[in-house]
């Protein structure tokens, strides 16, 4: 087990790799010079400039330009922000929490919703049971999250005005009070997220119960003797997740992205909403580090997703 | 796909039908899928043809009547300029169905490149292509999404002008981080078809490695990617109106769906009407599309006999 962990870390080195040499790509192609604004203000002398490019060793060669890059992303010194006037990684870590709070809880209630209807459906398919929720399901993973996060607002806030549409960092309540006031206003953003999660999650889960419940080994549990119980749970369901999280961990890119829509429509403080905000602002340093912060939860989440499935499946830790 | 269980299917069926026919004979079984079939079909008329009938300009500011809810003389009602949100949504609609349809096809042409050499050579090229595939399958869509808009768009609109500047940098980045799945398909296809006798009979008969491939693999090969590439149209809408909702896609003036909706979403109190009618739109089409591609599964793979016809 720990071989195999070690292994998927060792894995993971060069599509670190891969994904910076993209991202420094990217940014080394993008049009702009980081010097623009000193070149059109005539109060600067050309030679200032030339010194401060060569300063920041902006006219080396670009193989010595991305290892400079690598080695300041990795210690993390990822520069200072244009706009807030704070080091980016200060910045980065104030909204983090926030951010895996909501991607978290959402990701914990799409699997609560989905592992139960996609199992039940999958036990008597096409009955009515079945029907509506792999309906609802389809609706779930149709719907977007930007126009469900306004239909929420419309409905919840507006209509009905049960919970506020703003998220606010600084709630000045304290006690219980303080603890009710943020999950109510975390209310729909989970919620938002976690059912569109859920929604794909149950359709997986759905296929995966079916492909396995027709089975041999299935049968023979139930002829030894185990209860129903037993053998949905243990042989069933056991064997069942094995895809889904594998499904499960390459549906992370899509989870981050739908957590940017999220934080932006109920104006969560996370990473989210700074990237959108940085972006408008044109604080390149903020964003380029948080499209690297993003790229690298990817990543730990499908590690602890292979982790996972080994521990699921025991013959994979064997080869 | 040629299977056995589907030229089976076909000797029972008198009088005999191609395997495209008894495809589409099972796509057409699939309630659902037709209901979605027929849904899209009319949203692709109505955009493609509405501007030429439904003659109100998209663009014509009036402040004595904006946000007005859906009367007679504005069917769909006005945005906060007074400007026609049907006109509006008729414009929007070529655009996001444009972008889906462009960016599938970048997508599906390099997936079934990409997939079609490493299935096709093997060996190192196979494993070097299948790590790239890995990598590109990490990286996070979204936000990269942003980050090339945000550095690109510029330069774009300076080449090409806004509009077509805009829409070929959208389509370019939404294909080219899309294509990972369908590789993955083609090649696993071409793994298993290349050692199948009729591909074999066909090598021993001297056809060429090309013609090999391009008349003996890639047809049988087509089955999961056409799934897949309705699949990804409505994945690129999504992605283009995520964009444009962010206020990173195409600029006011080019009132794509997820802008309309962009504009509309700080007014949602005052006029509901004009942020749950592009929304609606967009759902609709990407749920048409989606059971679409669930009945192009049905039928297109006849060995899936659970999945329901």
């Amino acid at each position: 087990m720990s071989k195999y962990v070690i292994r998927r870390l060792l894995i993971m080195v060069p599509v670190l790799m891969g994904i910076s040499l993209v991202l420094f790509t990217i940014l080394a192609l993008a049009p702009g010079d980081p010097f623009e604004e000193l070149a059109t203000n005539p109060n600067v002398p050309p030679e200032v400039r030339a010194n401060l490019r060569a300063k920041f060793g902006l006219d080396d060669p670009i193989a010595v330009r991305y290892l400079r890059w690598v080695t300041a992303m990795v210690k993390g010194d990822w520069g200072f922000s244009f706009v807030s006037r704070v080091n980016v990684d200060e910045l980065i870590l104030q909204r983090l929490p926030v951010s895996l709070f909501v991607l978290g809880s959402a990701q914990v209630l799409g699997i609560l919703v989905a592992l139960p209807i996609g199992t039940m459906s999958a036990l008597r398919p096409y009955s009515w049971f079945d029907q509506i929720s792999t309906t609802l399901a389809f609706v779930g993973f149709s719907l977007p999250t930007f126009f469900t996060g306004l239909v929420f607002i419309l409905v919840f806030s507006i209509w009905l005005d049960w919970l506020p549409f703003i998220y606010r960092a600084d709630i000045s309540t304290s006690g219980w009070r303080w603890y009710w006031d943020h999950l109510r206003q975390a209310l729909m953003p989970i919620a938002v997220l976690g059912l569109f999660q859920g929604a794909t999650l149950t359709r997986f889960m759905r296929s995966a119960v079916l492909d396995v419940i027709r089975l041999d080994y299935v049968n023979t549990a139930r002829a030894k003797g185990l209860s129903e119980k037993t053998t949905i749970m243990k042989h069933v369901v056991r064997n069942a997740l094995i895809p889904v999280v594998t499904l499960l961990s390459l549906q992370v890119p899509a989870v981050f992205g739908g957590a940017i829509i999220t934080e932006q429509i109920f104006r969560v403080p996370g990473i989210g909403s700074l990237l959108i905000s940085s972006i408008l602002a044109n604080d390149t340093p903020v964003v380029m580090a948080i499209t690297f912060v993003l790229t690298a939860l990817v990543l730990i989440s499908s590690l602890a997703a292979d982790i996972v499935y080994a521990v699921l499946d025991p013959r994979i830790s064997y080869n | 796909m040629a299977t056995v269980a589907d030229s089976l299917g076909s000797l029972t069926s008198a009088p005999r039908t191609s395997l495209w026919q008894e495809s589409f004979r099972r796509f057409t079984k699939h309630r659902l899928a037709m209901v979605g079939a027929v849904v899209l079909f009319t949203m692709v008329v109505a955009v493609v043809a509405g501007p030429f009938i439904y003659r109100v300009p998209i663009d014509e500011i009036d402040f004595k009547s904006k946000l007005q809810s859906p009367s007679w003389t504005h069917p769909f009602g006005t945005d906060d300029l007074g400007q026609d949100v049907l006109a509006r949504m008729l414009y929007g609609g070529r655009i996001s169905l444009a972008v889906g349809i462009a960016s599938m096809l970048i997508a599906i042409s390099i997936g079934v490149l990409i997939g079609a050499i490493a299935g096709h050579l093997g060996g190192v090229v196979d494993n070097v292509l299948m790590r790239i595939t890995d990598l590109f399958i990490s990286l996070p869509g979204l936000p990269l999404l942003l980050l090339i808009m945000y550095l690109f768009r510029d330069t774009l609109k300076k080449l090409f002008g806004p509009e077509a500047g805009v829409f070929l940098l959208i389509v370019a980045v939404i294909g080219g981080l899309r294509w990972m799945v369908v590789a993955r398909l083609v090649r696993a296809q071409f793994l298993s078809l290349r050692e199948k006798e009729f591909v074999e009979a066909a090598r021993s008969l001297g056809a060429r490695p090309l013609r090999e491939v391009w008349r003996h693999i890639l047809p049988n090969a087509m089955g999961p990617v056409i799934v897949a590439a309705t699949i990804d149209v409505a994945a690129a809408i999504i992605a283009e109106s995520s964009l444009s909702f962010l206020g990173l896609g195409f600029p006011p003036d080019i009132p794509s769906w997820g802008r309309i909706l962009y504009d509309a979403k700080d007014n949602l109190e005052f006029a509901p009407h004009w942020a749950l009618i592009p929304g609606t739109a967009i759902f609709l089409t990407v749920l048409s599309i989606s059971y679409i591609g669930d009945g192009l599964r049905d039928a297109l793979d006849p060995r899936k006999v659970l999945g329901g016809k």
